[in-house]
């Protein structure tokens, strides 16, 4: 390899036990006979339903449409009927539910109609990130963020360099390297489709030294296809050089601005089963329906990789991968360094389900005391953001928060090297990530102060200057009055307080112009909507339901 | 069911903290072996004293902070503090001196400060600096090296002395002992000698003090050990010997006859049991690369201060604790640019 290669800072050489699944060849998951497909498997806004319980659905066919634009749709993985469209847990660190669309399975896995471009160079760029939009791609690297808005070059007329990331660089996790092996002509032609719509200079794809089939499959498709324009570089293994701001270190030498994106130094990243997406998205008309999932650990049968339809219960893919050994093993999805376990089985999986490690003790031995910090700096040198983890620490553990954003809390990507190295056997990570939802909520909640005390202030504008009108129109009342000696003192009271009454009427109900022929119905509604915006209970219920969002 | 942490990530690598304590005490059981090869049973008795005095000092405060005392003894923190002190100590010394300082150390250094990892001071050098101030008699009388003294005390004959106070029949403690070769020296430049003169007594060796340089050279060697093994970074030792020697070569350079030669700095006294096992104390000292370098250059600079125009014969302990006050502020400023940052703070 010619290329030059730049290093990013920290990381680490952990054990990679990717061979534990490596060993097999890729199988098809059977249909399960429920698919649980949830609503939101992106970053971004949940998708909207677009079909209803008891309708049959196709293979294919749009369950949900995407809601704004940072959105993705959501496609059935099989035919079968949408039995129930309702709250499920899913897969998410807190054990969260989120609406999900339930379809039972008819096993015939019948298609949409459907059909591809395969002269996709025809097409605009625009259409092209319409139809992978519509595909409902979203990175399948592990963010999940859609997939068309990384593949536009923006206000650039240009974009410099697209990177199509198959570092693969945490542990056990083999995915991409077995996508790489047996279709690496997809992840090429992918990277291809995505090079037209960016307009990108140049095209690398990065892949780490300990993949050596994958690189020499991918090297293979290159000259097969005669590529020349995509150069396949081979990187030192090191976790995370598939972090995307250290792949692109690691590549171009160029860091990605802190609080910035990769488009801003005119970078793109995509992962490789994102291009494979792509690549059938475009050629085939073949939405997001499948990805490829490792299933591994010393908890697992036989470790290996499974093409999965999105939306296949957990235990079912488990099952389909020849299940457990019988050894007690904890449930992640991801990786040992940035994984999350799972409360059950019961989960689906989603498009951003790469893998599903059953980790035993020989996995993860068990962890000794956690003991005080000893300011060892073990942490800041592997830390791959140049961060001082134990400054970090220190700080969220004392709750001091203006003090860890001082020292950049917000660019702790979470990788987890400084954990692993902590002689203290600190839960450093879980420190950040507790600082980091406590800033948010602060935020969130001083929005809503603010806001709040601004409906608040201008309430009290609107009375004291109501008061004064009220005021000033007495006073003139006042002075009438006053000349019309013959009426009783009596008379006088009355007639003031009907002044009074209709002075109020008139400031507080100012009459609109088009309310002289209403319905009763109407008049009613509007009589009623008067009486809630008055009444102080709903008032503060309104307000306090609008500061929620 | 549940093998695992909590929280991402999920596994990790062996290191632990009473790993760390217990190699850097095993990298001092050479030199201490030495030590007592070339001094005496003394040395024996620091050790089992300063460890006993140690761990039940430091049990007994865990106790009464409420906080688990396996834990806090197991994870080797306070006998490595012991350790560090019985070999910086004389050694002929009578218990409750060796009482007063690690105990000094662990309860007032350490543990009212928070205990493990929240001592801004070296405890070791606060219980030895304690002891320098308070104690100046006992804390000065140095057994010779063997081969240079006359006389040897057996094993009772040791105990006797540490714990009652007596020495044998006809025996007196000036016949046993000698000033340390840094003390020699700077007493003798006081009285006009030069440093050619100095250098021809029996007390000096071939680059430090006779039986010293060897001690210190297997300190040295448990130092490079430890590097290798990662337990420590070379920054503060090669920062504070470095500049030790280089700042004492200068002067050398300068004035033969009034400063004493670079290397004799640094087979002397304290300088490298300092540099490799108390100045690169991770609690008290700086923890970036760059901030250790400042820390090292710092302490390497205050020892030659003090050496050569202080008070004190060395200055180790007293410029580690003066570096100790300042890391805190040498960690601010030495902050490392963040990745994507410019430039930085």
């Amino acid at each position: 390899m010619s290329h030059l290669l730049h290093t990013f800072p920290g990381g680490l050489h952990l054990p990679g036990n990717k061979d534990m699944s490596t060993g097999t060849a890729l199988t098809e998951a059977p249909i399960p006979k429920r698919l649980i497909i949830p609503l939101q498997q992106h970053i971004g806004a949940p998708a909207k339903p677009v079909v209803e319980v008891g309708d049959s659905v196709l293979k294919g066919q749009v369950l949900a449409q995407p809601e704004g634009y940072v959105s993705a749709p959501i496609h059935a993985s099989s035919s079968g009927t949408v039995i129930a469209i309702e709250d499920h847990p899913v897969p998410h660190p807190s054990g969260l539910t989120a609406p999900c669309i339930v379809i039972e399975t008819d096993g015939e896995d019948r298609w949409i109609e459907h059909g591809g471009n395969p002269d996709y160079t025809n097409l605009d760029p625009s259409d092209l990130r319409n139809l992978i939009r519509d595909a409902g791609i979203v990175g399948l690297g592990g963010a999940g963020f859609p997939a068309f808005i990384k593949l536009n070059p923006g206000a650039r007329t240009e974009l410099d360099t697209l990177i199509i990331n198959g570092a693969e660089c945490e542990p056990y996790i083999s995915c991409d390297d077995m996508l790489m092996r047996e279709h690496a002509d997809q992840v090429i032609l992918g990277a291809r489709i995505m090079r037209h719509a960016l307009h990108a200079k140049q095209c690398m794809i990065g892949i780490e030294d300990n993949k050596p089939e994958a690189i020499a499959a991918i090297g293979e498709a290159l000259d097969n296809l005669d590529e020349k324009g995509i150069e396949l570089v081979v990187v030192p293994t090191r976790y995370p050089t598939g972090g995307e701001k250290q792949l692109i270190k690691v590549l171009t030498g160029k860091e990605v601005p802190a609080q910035g994106l990769p488009i801003d130094i005119g970078i793109v990243c995509h992962n490789v089963a994102t291009a494979a997406s792509v690549f059938r998205a475009v050629d085939q008309g073949e939405p997001l329906i499948q990805r490829i999932v490792t299933v591994t650990g010393h908890g697992a049968a036989h470790p290996k990789n499974l093409i999965v339809r999105i939306g296949s219960p957990i235990k079912d893919v488990l099952q389909a991968a020849g299940g457990d050994n019988g050894v007690p093993y904890d449930l992640i999805m991801g990786g040992p360094m940035m994984g999350f376990t799972l409360t059950g089985d019961e989960l689906p999986t989603t498009k951003t389900t790469n893998c599903l490690l059953l980790a035993t003790q020989k996995d993860a031995a068990e962890k000794g005391p956690v003991r005080p910090c000893i300011r060892c700096g073990e942490c800041a040198q592997v830390c791959p953001a140049l961060l001082l983890p134990q400054q970090l620490y220190w700080h969220a553990r004392a709750k001091d928060f203006d003090k860890a954003q001082d020292y950049n809390l917000f660019d702790c990507i979470e990788c987890g090297c400084c954990a692993y190295v902590c002689p203290s056997n600190l839960p450093l990570v879980q420190y950040y990530r507790f600082a980091k939802t406590e800033i948010w909520s602060q935020e969130r909640e001083k929005k809503a102060a603010d806001k709040a005390r601004e409906r608040h202030e201008f309430r009290q504008f609107r009375i004291e200057r109501e008061k004064a009108e009220k005021a000033a129109r007495h006073k003139s009342r006042a002075k009438a009055v006053k000349k019309d000696s013959a009426d009783s003192d009596k008379k006088a009271a009355i007639q003031a307080a009907m002044e009074r009454a209709k002075a109020k009427r008139e400031a507080t109900e100012v009459q609109p112009k088009n309310t002289e022929n209403l319905t009763e119905a109407q008049k009613k509604q509007i009589a009623e909507a008067e009486a809630r915006r008055n009444d102080p209970k709903t008032q503060s219920a309104g307000q306090a339901s609008e500061d929620k969002e | 069911m549940s093998v695992l942490r909590a929280s991402s990530p999920h596994v990790h690598s062996p290191a632990a903290v009473n790993k760390v304590m217990l190699q850097v005490s095993l990298a001092l059981v050479p030199a201490l072996a030495a030590y007592t090869w070339l001094f005496g049973w003394g040395v024996i008795f620091n050790v089992v004293i300063a460890a006993t005095t140690a761990l039940a000092s430091e049990a007994i405060i865990v106790k009464m902070r409420g906080r688990e005392v396996i834990t806090s003894l197991s994870d080797g923190s306070a006998l490595l503090t012991a350790l560090l002190l019985a070999i910086a100590l004389p050694p002929l010394a009578p218990w409750w001196l060796i009482v007063v300082g690690t105990g000094f150390a662990i309860i007032f250094a350490k543990q009212l400060y928070g205990g493990l990892g929240y001592n801004p001071f070296n405890p070791a050098m606060v219980g030895y600096v304690v002891l320098l101030i308070s104690f100046p008699l006992e804390m000065t009388t140095w057994l010779a090296p063997s081969g240079v003294r006359e006389l040897s005390l057996s094993f009772s004959a040791t105990a006797a002395y540490v714990f009652g106070g007596h020495l044998p029949a006809q025996t007196a403690i000036d016949s046993l002992t000698m000033a340390t070769p840094l003390d020699t020296v700077k007493t003798r430049l006081g009285l006009e000698h030069t440093m050619g003169e100095i250098l021809r007594s029996p007390v000096f060796g071939s680059i430090g003090g006779h039986g010293w340089e060897i001690v210190n050279g297997l300190v040295l060697l448990g130092g490079l050990w430890m590097l290798f093994k990662r337990i420590i970074t070379w920054h503060v030792p090669v920062a504070m010997l470095g500049t030790l020697f280089v700042v004492s070569g200068l002067f050398h350079l300068v004035n033969p006859d009034h400063y004493s030669g670079p290397l004799f700095h640094i087979a002397s006294g304290g300088a490298l049991l300092g540099a490799f096992f108390i100045a690169t104390d991770p609690v008290s000292g700086a923890t970036s690369n760059r901030g250790r370098i400042i820390f090292g250059i710092g302490a390497g600079l205050i020892t030659f201060i003090i050496r050569a125009w202080g008070g004190y014969p060395d200055g180790v302990a007293f410029s580690v604790l003066l570096m100790n006050m300042a890391a805190p502020t040498i960690d601010y400023y030495t902050r490392p640019r963040v990745f994507g940052h410019k430039g930085s703070h």
